[in-house]
């Protein structure tokens, strides 16, 4: 019974059909919609992370403390619920924000407290001899920073980071709950009215399988570079 | 050329520095001897600002430092004419031997890169370590590190260079290259400030040895004087049980 269902399910050819018409329509709204989603609130991210670490890192004050708020709410609620309050939320005090800035700015400070955190951790990795060393150079604190000490600690965090990017192409599927037009939203459409929904589900899956599998590639590509001067002591 | 006055240092209640007073003059290659926990890196440290003593007066190079209290501009300044070698060398570990020593020169002094490259491999040429110049830290020996280190110390053509248990961290095979290229430096004229255990380079190369026990100085002179007739009953037991069992076959 099920076995056979299951066959007229694989070996239909509406089935196939539908994937091979839906396959551009889902990877399509992925190359103009999720990557572009992901490439920018990624890199925005990026900016924020490395402030709020520096900051923290450099223990400056007033500073430091809002930069730990920031990270204590944006860590401590779910993603969902920051998307609903930016984008349904704010209508209600006058701030309008169309469906894919409003991801944009979601994500970026979402994504940008987790990898604060990474690049944090990571700065403080560095040994304390090498600040020392700088000075000792006559270079000024932030010149230490900047040449010796953040490049470091961004070796360092380079997998975590990428394990964080790598998680947030998957995640920016729930910008379709704000209407932003992205890959899970096609895919969402396309069962409505076909009522395929397995085939597409895995059809989609496997699409931010393949944006995943290209990521680990470049993450690995990316470590075989940083690994040149090593990651030992000294 | 440098003189430290009354130098007080304490880490919560623990006193390290008790009221030290010390003198280096220009081409003197000053050693600080003491048994362990005696204050000498603390002090070292605090000339150079990597701690900020409690209160001490410091005279460089003509000019005044309130040690306690001393402006960030100030000690910039003062450090471009220092250098400081450090027990683990401390190389930066994202660059080159040759971008170790030129780092500073081009960041910190300005200095063109053609010609700081040109400093930078005179000067790893003076340790041995030309054909090492393109490896990085991680690529080296311990005692290749600190070559590297000396180098780095030396290309800013700094009026004293401070060492910190240069040859503390190294196996004993490798501290004869090192102590070797320091013996060559304090040939060459360079003053220094050397906290060590290596208790031949002391008698052989310093001229002046300061002898520090618990946070203060017990007995300061010329090498020779401190070595063959040293006045205080301390000293004289520290040389006995510190030279000694080096010295026998």
């Amino acid at each position: 019974m099920f076995v056979q269902q299951f066959l007229e399910f694989l070996f239909g050819e509406r089935l196939w059909g539908i994937l091979a018409d839906s396959f551009w329509k889902i990877l399509l709204p992925g190359l103009t919609v999720t990557i572009p989603l992901t490439v920018i609130a990624f890199s925005l991210a990026m900016v924020i992370a490395v402030a709020a670490a520096l900051v923290q890192f450099a223990r400056v004050p007033v500073a430091s403390q809002l930069c730990r708020f920031y990270i204590w709410v944006a860590r401590g609620t779910p993603l969902l619920v920051q998307l609903f309050v930016v984008f349904f939320g704010l209508p209600r005090v006058g701030i309008r924000i169309d469906p894919f800035p409003a991801a944009i700015i979601v994500f970026s400070l979402n994504e940008g407290a987790y990898c604060a955190e990474i690049v944090r951790a990571a700065l403080e990795s560095v040994p304390s001899g090498q600040l020392e060393a700088g000075a000792c150079a006559g270079m000024s604190y932030l010149q230490t920073m900047r040449r010796i000490v953040l490049p470091q600690a961004m070796r360092t965090a380079f997998p975590s980071l990428s394990n964080s990017l790598i998680a947030m192409v998957k995640d920016t599927s729930l910008a379709s709950n704000i209407t932003v037009a992205e890959m899970f939203m096609a895919a969402r459409t396309i069962v409505a009215a076909t009522w395929e929904p397995l085939a597409l589900y895995i059809e989609v899956g496997l699409i931010y399988l393949l944006f995943s599998t290209v990521l680990t590639w470049f993450q690995r590509l990316g470590e075989r570079r940083l690994s040149v001067y090593g990651n030992q002591e000294g | 050329m440098l003189t430290a006055t009354d130098l007080h240092k304490s880490f919560g209640s623990l006193e390290v520095l008790r009221g030290v007073s010390l003198r280096v003059n220009q081409g003197d290659v000053a050693v600080i001897l003491g048994p362990s926990g005696s204050g000498k890196t603390t002090l070292l440290r605090c000339l150079n600002f990597l701690e900020t003593a409690d209160s001490g007066q410091l005279t460089f190079d003509g000019e005044q430092f309130d040690l306690a209290h001393t402006p960030r501009r100030d000690i910039a300044r003062l450090r471009k004419k220092t250098a400081f070698v450090f027990q683990n060398y401390n190389l930066f570990r994202n660059k080159t031997a040759l971008q170790n020593v030129t780092e500073g020169l081009i960041v910190a002094r300005k200095m063109p890169k053609a010609q700081a490259v040109e400093l930078g491999e005179r000067a790893l040429a003076k340790v041995g370590l030309l054909d090492r110049k393109d490896h990085y830290p991680h690529q080296l020996s311990g005692g290749q590190q600190q070559r590297a280190a000396i180098a780095r110390a030396m290309a800013a053509n700094p009026e004293i260079i401070l060492f910190d248990e240069p040859t503390s961290a190294l196996d004993p095979e490798l501290t004869g290259e090192v102590l070797s290229v320091m013996r060559q430096l304090a040939e060459d004229g360079m003053t220094m400030l050397v906290v060590t255990h290596e208790m031949g380079f002391a008698r052989n190369v310093s001229n002046q040895v300061v002898f520090m026990e618990n946070g203060v100085v017990v007995e300061a002179g010329p090498t020779q004087e401190i070595f063959l007739h040293p006045r205080q009953e301390r000293t004289r037991a520290f040389l006995q049980t510190s030279v000694h069992p080096k010295e026998r076959p």
